[in-house]
């Protein structure tokens, strides 16, 4: 038992990491983190909505008709993203502000509605709580390093404070504007898709054609 | 009327959902492989998008506003907390209906887009779509306008990212870049290229 749930909770982390392999919940990805303090908020709201829905639909799983399984999913993750996003409007106005319709936008993470589909729906509810939490944190994972590059080299801070003294300011650094554009999210996931199927040769994909070496022999 | 010409073309082109707001991203990547698929989904998305957007217009300013159920006496009533769960309630409703609909009146369409549909209630473009609109607070006609061309922009995205994607299937790429990677920064470049629309002023 313990060994399954350190199984599901680590495994998203790099080896199945929902967003690299299983090209899940890529919008919020790339739309919020531009800065720090947003994408952490965002992590730590889908994280837990992830978690608390797996738990909660895998409790109802043997009750639910297949038919209407998948609205019955949505109304318990809509009503979670109801409270994340009242919570984050009562104590977190500015942040809310900043992510808008990204926190609503959770109830169509593929993240939340893969897991309840592929995990929750088969598992008990415990189980299934880990698999959703391991999962939140390999977005996280994802989210909080891009969003730290984008931060730090795109105006020279982290969470606001000033880690790289900008030139406009008399310090040494030239902030790379780029980086706070919405394409170079596409950039830096492409490259750390990268990075980590260098690091796990078995993530690469299968080439639909392969340039032969007889036609390359002509060439040369 | 005027307003109007200038929301269409700031939703279809500086305000990309794909491209500037990486919208529906996980079907735009999946998706993307052929030109015939993405044409299909890209107009099963406009369909969706412009039912979607002026009905839950019209259910947000009627119902769930701050004030809207004035009409029935209860005018310090504030639902717009419900905005969420009606957005989705209505999305997945009006995408069953539709499939229906096709398939009992138009078979040849419901052959084409049929497969598109169920992927259609979690795409993300769809409920962004109702709540920026919900955000920006349109008016119905505003709505209208804005649903049908964010589909447009959305669809006219996913089509040059598979036109570009044919293209690029016989070309060698590194081996850890292939698929998934390659695909990524392509698209990142194609909202590079969108960016060069947002100095437009109209």
């Amino acid at each position: 038992m313990q060994a399954e749930t350190k199984k599901v909770l680590l495994d998203p982390l790099v080896d199945n990491n929902p967003i690299t392999l299983q090209v899940l919940g890529i919008c919020s990805a790339l739309a919020v983190t531009s800065q720090m303090s947003t994408s952490l908020i965002m992590s730590l709201a889908l994280t837990l909505v992830t978690g608390f829905s797996s738990a909660g639909i895998a409790f109802i799983r043997n009750h639910v008709p297949s038919s209407i399984r998948i609205i019955a999913q949505m109304v318990i993750i809509a009503s979670l993203v109801i409270v994340v996003d009242q919570v984050l409007k009562a104590f977190a106005y500015d942040i809310s502000k900043k992510l808008s319709v990204f926190v609503g936008l959770i109830i169509t993470n593929c993240i939340v509605m893969g897991r309840a589909e592929a995990y929750a729906m088969k598992n008990p509810p415990l189980e299934s709580f880990w698999d959703g939490i391991g999962n939140g944190l390999g977005y996280s994972a994802v989210l909080i390093s891009l969003s730290i590059v984008r931060e730090l080299f795109g105006s020279g801070k982290l969470l606001g404070i000033e880690v790289l003294p900008l030139v406009k300011d008399g310090g040494w650094y030239t902030p790379n504007g780029l980086l706070l554009l919405p394409p170079s999210a596409f950039f830096l996931i492409g490259l750390m898709i990268w990075a980590v199927r260098s690091w796990k040769p078995a993530q690469v994909e299968k080439a639909d054609y392969v340039i032969s070496h007889a036609a390359h022999g002509e060439a040369h | 009327m005027e307003g109007l010409i200038s929301l269409a073309v700031k939703s279809i082109f500086i305000e990309n959902l794909a491209l500037s707001f990486f919208l529906g991203m996980c079907t735009f990547i999946a998706v993307s492989k052929k030109i015939s698929t993405a044409v299909g989904l890209g107009i099963a998305v406009m369909i969706v998008q412009t039912l979607t957007v002026p009905a839950n217009n019209l259910i947000y300013s009627k119902l769930l506003k701050d004030g809207a159920l004035s009409w029935a006496g209860l005018a310090d009533t504030d639902l717009s907390f419900l905005a969420l769960m009606s957005c989705i309630g209505v999305i997945a409703a009006l995408v069953q209906i539709l499939e229906m609909t096709l398939d009992r009146f138009f078979p040849a369409l419901y052959n084409a887009l049929g497969i598109f549909l169920p992927l259609i209630t979690v795409n993300c473009a769809i409920l962004a779509g109702s709540l920026f609109m919900i955000e920006r607070d349109y008016n119905f006609s505003e709505s209208v306008v804005y649903g049908v061309s964010s589909g447009f922009g959305w669809a006219l995205a996913i089509t040059a990212m598979a036109g570009v994607r044919e293209k690029l299937k016989y070309s060698d790429v590194p081996s850890g870049l292939r698929g998934l990677g390659i695909t990524f920064i392509t698209a990142g470049l194609m909202a590079l290229g969108f960016m060069s629309f947002s100095g437009i002023q109209l």
